[in-house]
């Protein structure tokens, strides 16, 4: 088809309509080449070109002009040129400023996520253990908020926010009006509701969605659990919210739920809904509705995407095929243990191998 | 003495007032203008004129000008940025407090150009009196038939509002201006779309600095090929420098570009040489967001030729060994001044000034500037100075706006001309207390850092 545009990043070529972004392109294409996007969220109209984690090399501008553009550019907000070529993991102009984003990023995060809700599901740890460094060379105080509660259902932990402003869009574009924004500038900005106040929107919980970091919680789910522990299960109900699109997603332990959320794509997006709507959902079916008879149960939630959450859940797993003897060349997996009669720190008249229980303290020596 | 067109008729007694700014020839360039002359040949006499924005990119202001995008029925403005906040920078303050009919006049002329019938003025919360000076000028012009509907009777309506700003350096970006006139927070937009394409209330719209427009006044009273004939290369007509630090005579000259940098420091005419006979270390020739240079550097180029006050020569060299016009804030340092102290000051201003969209910016210069307070309490160590240096080096290119550039290319320029400096702060913690490392080798014969 004429009126479809060729580009090539990283050396594949693909065919996008116009006024595709190179990010939509890349994405086509999938797995690496496809940009880390922090701030970008398709189904928001204006998101993107903060954060700078996908920023891109463009080689060549386009078949009528060649000319490679002189910046890295934000793939999310640059759209496709007819023969435009591109570089994301070829570059390493790009590997180096995206380096450096990622380390801006992570200078004042306060890295809590041993307590933090969002850990195993956090874009920022993806992102962080991807294309970050280990060890920091920031050498200074970190900044800090004080927590807040957003009304009865919502807590902003302001202190790990990464400023993509997804929320105040969502706040914009899904509730009849918006309560919070950007307070501030600089790396004093902060998201805020000005005076104290409750967040009341009927929609308002899917920030929590949107959130890439830990810094918008459930507070129905605060510490109850942490995501890799709970199963996802795809479940619908007849919701009365006309904006609502009744599916969503069930995080359970037996017959438990512990937490609602939106169905997610392998972008960490809201998905589609099957009636056509995007998948946002209301606060009554994300908050109020936490009871497995309220729901119709479809089946065990795909998760595709990288993180945690991904672990021993259905979809792409590699199961090891090898015995443990091969793993072990050979070796008798006892042998592991018996370096402990070797070093004498056990109760010598105990086999460590032969417990039928976690080795305890009273053990040893 | 060089020519002054902007300049001239500044000491004239109560030229702030109407009727002796007309007495002394003012408006001229509106009758002129309206009555023979059609918008395109404005546009092309300014085109002639090769003048170049003068509120820190040097963009050819007849090219931007025709990039305008035309579409049917839909309103264009013209809006002239005078938010001027950048360190060193003072020139259009003193415009608009002396000539704000100067200001008026030229945007009149601009905004019959770019057919925009509704035009801003957004001024930098600060100059509060100067607000009071430009809305009585309004008030006097409107008075007296040079604004308002079917001006001279040319069928041209033209309307000027004055916007006030909160103080925000990043207000003074053409976009976060932008964003900031229609009553939004002052963040940069992305662009594309360019202000050409969508600009205010999302219409084709010009953004200008308020030395650019007043400008255009002298271009159509004398054409732009006279304008061009002052100056050299592309550094055509006058600008203004407003010239401080440790000098004699600090304050806002005009300047043909053809004098050397050593006659603008040590002539009487101009800044007068350096204040009690001290030495010359280092000079910021354009505004705090361009490279310092040390002395020897800043006099003549890499090449060993006499630097010049304009766009190309001071740019020589490339930031290798050359820096920028910019704004025109001409910042002078000598031999007491601490290099590492005046980094630290530069990156404590961009760090307060970040609008915070954009990670490098947002959280590159709080590092940079808690790194610089370290070495400047004597707290830093070696290894400081290469951080700094990959630290500007990421943000550098890879943000929204050119703040990050901006807060980038000082600390850049600190440490490639002074990097001994720096060097001296860390390995003598407690001498760096009490005195300066002084003028050392940047005021000698070229020292071209390697
Ligand atoms: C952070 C920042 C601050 C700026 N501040 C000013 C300013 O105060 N005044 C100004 O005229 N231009 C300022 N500019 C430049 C404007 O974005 C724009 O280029 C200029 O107004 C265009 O006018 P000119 O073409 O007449 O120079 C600033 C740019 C940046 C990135
Ligand atoms: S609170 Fe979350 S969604 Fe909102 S700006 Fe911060 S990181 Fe983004
Ligand atoms: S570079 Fe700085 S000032 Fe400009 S948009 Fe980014 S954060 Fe804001
Ligand atoms: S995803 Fe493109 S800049 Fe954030």
């Amino acid at each position: 088809m004429s009126d479809l545009l060729k580009i090539t990043i990283d050396n594949i070529t693909v065919e996008v309509p116009a006024g595709t972004t190179i990010l939509n392109a890349a994405r086509q294409i999938g797995g690496e080449v496809a940009p880390p996007a922090m701030c970008y969220y398709s189904k928001l109209a204006d998101s993107g070109g903060k954060c700078r984690t996908c920023l891109v090399e463009v080689s060549k501008g386009s078949e009528k002009d060649p000319r490679p553009m002189p910046k890295l550019v934000a793939s999310c907000r640059t759209t496709v040129m007819d023969g435009m070529e591109v570089k994301n993991i070829t570059s390493p102009k790009v590997i180096d400023a995206r380096n450096g984003v990622v380390e801006f990023l992570l200078i004042n995060h306060p890295l809590d996520c041993p307590v933090c809700d969002q850990a195993g599901e956090c874009d920022l740890q993806d992102l962080g253990y991807n294309h970050g460094k280990e060890g920091t060379r920031y050498e200074f105080k970190r900044r800090t908020f004080h927590k807040v509660d957003l009304g009865d259902y919502i807590q902003l932990h302001m202190t790990r926010c990464i400023m993509c402003f997804r929320c105040v869009f969502v706040a914009d574009q899904l509730t009849e009006k918006r309560e919070h924004g950007i307070l501030d500038r600089g790396d004093h900005a902060q998201i805020a509701t000005l005076i104290e106040k409750n967040l009341h929107n009927d929609f308002i919980g899917n920030v929590i969605d949107v959130c890439p970091v830990g810094a918008l919680t459930d507070k129905t789910f605060r510490f109850k659990n942490r995501v890799w522990f709970t199963k996802p299960v795809d479940a619908h109900r007849n919701c009365s919210n006309p904006k609502c699109c009744g599916e969503a997603q069930l995080w359970m332990r037996g017959d438990e739920v512990f937490r609602v959320t939106a169905r997610k794509d392998e972008w960490g997006e809201v998905k589609e809904a099957s009636n056509g709507k995007t998948g946002w959902i209301c606060n009554t079916c994300r908050f109020e509705t936490k009871k497995a008879i309220d729901w119709t149960i479809e089946g065990p939630s795909v998760v595709n995407r990288h993180s945690v959450i991904s672990q021993g859940h259905y979809v792409g797993v590699i199961k090891p095929t090898e015995t443990f003897n091969a793993v072990m060349k050979g070796r008798d997996p006892k042998l592991l243990m018996d370096i402990h009669d070797e070093s004498e720190v056990n109760k010598p008249n105990i086999d460590l191998s032969v417990l039928d229980r976690p080795a305890h303290s009273t053990d040893f020596n | 003495m060089s020519k002054k067109l902007l300049l001239e008729k500044a000491h004239v007694e109560n030229i702030r007032l109407y009727d002796v700014y007309r007495r002394e020839g003012g408006y001229r360039s509106v009758e002129k203008a309206l009555k023979t002359m059609s918008p395109e040949a404005i546009v092309e006499e300014v085109k002639k004129s090769g003048l170049r924005g003068r509120g820190g990119a040097g963009f050819p202001a007849g090219m931007k000008w025709s990039f305008i995008a035309k579409p049917e029925g839909v309103p264009r403005h013209l809006v002239v940025n005078a938010d001027e906040s950048e360190p060193g920078t003072f020139k259009d303050r003193y415009l608009m407090e002396f000539l704000p009919h100067l200001l008026l006049e030229g945007m009149i002329v601009s905004s019959f150009a770019l057919g925009s019938n509704v035009s801003y003025i957004y001024i930098r919360g600060e100059y509060a009196w100067i607000t009071d000076i430009l809305e009585q000028a309004i008030d006097e012009a409107k008075a007296n038939g040079w604004l308002g509907k079917n001006i001279l009777g040319s069928g041209f309506d033209c309307e000027i509002y004055v916007q006030r700003g909160a103080g925000a350096y990043i207000c003074g970006e053409e976009t976060a201006l932008i964003e900031s006139l229609e009553g939004k927070r002052g963040n940069p937009r992305i662009k594309p779309p360019f202000p050409a394409v969508q600009g205010l209330w999302k219409r084709p719209t010009v953004v200008n600095n308020v030395e650019t427009i007043t400008a255009v006044v002298p271009i159509i009273n004398d054409g732009g090929d006279e304008y061009a004939k002052i100056g050299v290369g592309k550094s055509t007509g006058t600008k203004l420098i407003s010239a401080c630090g440790n000098i004699n005579k600090p304050g806002v000259y005009e300047i043909d570009m053809t004098i050397s940098v050593e006659e603008f420091i040590y002539s009487d005419e101009w800044c007068g040489g350096i204040a009690n006979g001290k030495k010359l270390k280092a000079c910021i020739p354009g505004g705090s967001s361009v490279p310092i240079l040390p002395a020897n550097l800043l006099l003549k180029t890499a090449k060993g030729e006499t630097r010049l006050m304009n766009y190309e020569s001071l740019a020589d060299g490339g930031f290798a060994t050359g820096s920028m016009m910019g704004s025109g804030g001409f910042i002078v340092l000598d031999e007491d001044q601490c290099i590492v102290k005046n980094t630290f000051t530069l990156a404590r201003f961009y760090r307060h000034e970040s609008c915070g969209q954009c990670s490098p910016c947002r959280e590159g210069t709080g590092w940079m500037e808690k790194i610089l307070w370290s070495i400047e309490t004597g707290k830093g160590k070696k290894s400081d100075i290469d951080l700094l240096w990959d630290i500007q080096r990421k943000i550098e290119g890879n943000t929204i706006c050119p703040l990050g550039d901006a807060a980038a290319w000082p600390v850049a320029a600190a440490i490639r001309h002074f990097r001994d400096e720096f060097e001296w702060h860390v390995d003598n913690p407690q001498e760096s207390q009490i005195r300066n490392f002084g003028l050392a080798h940047y005021a000698d014969e070229i020292h071209i850092p390697a």
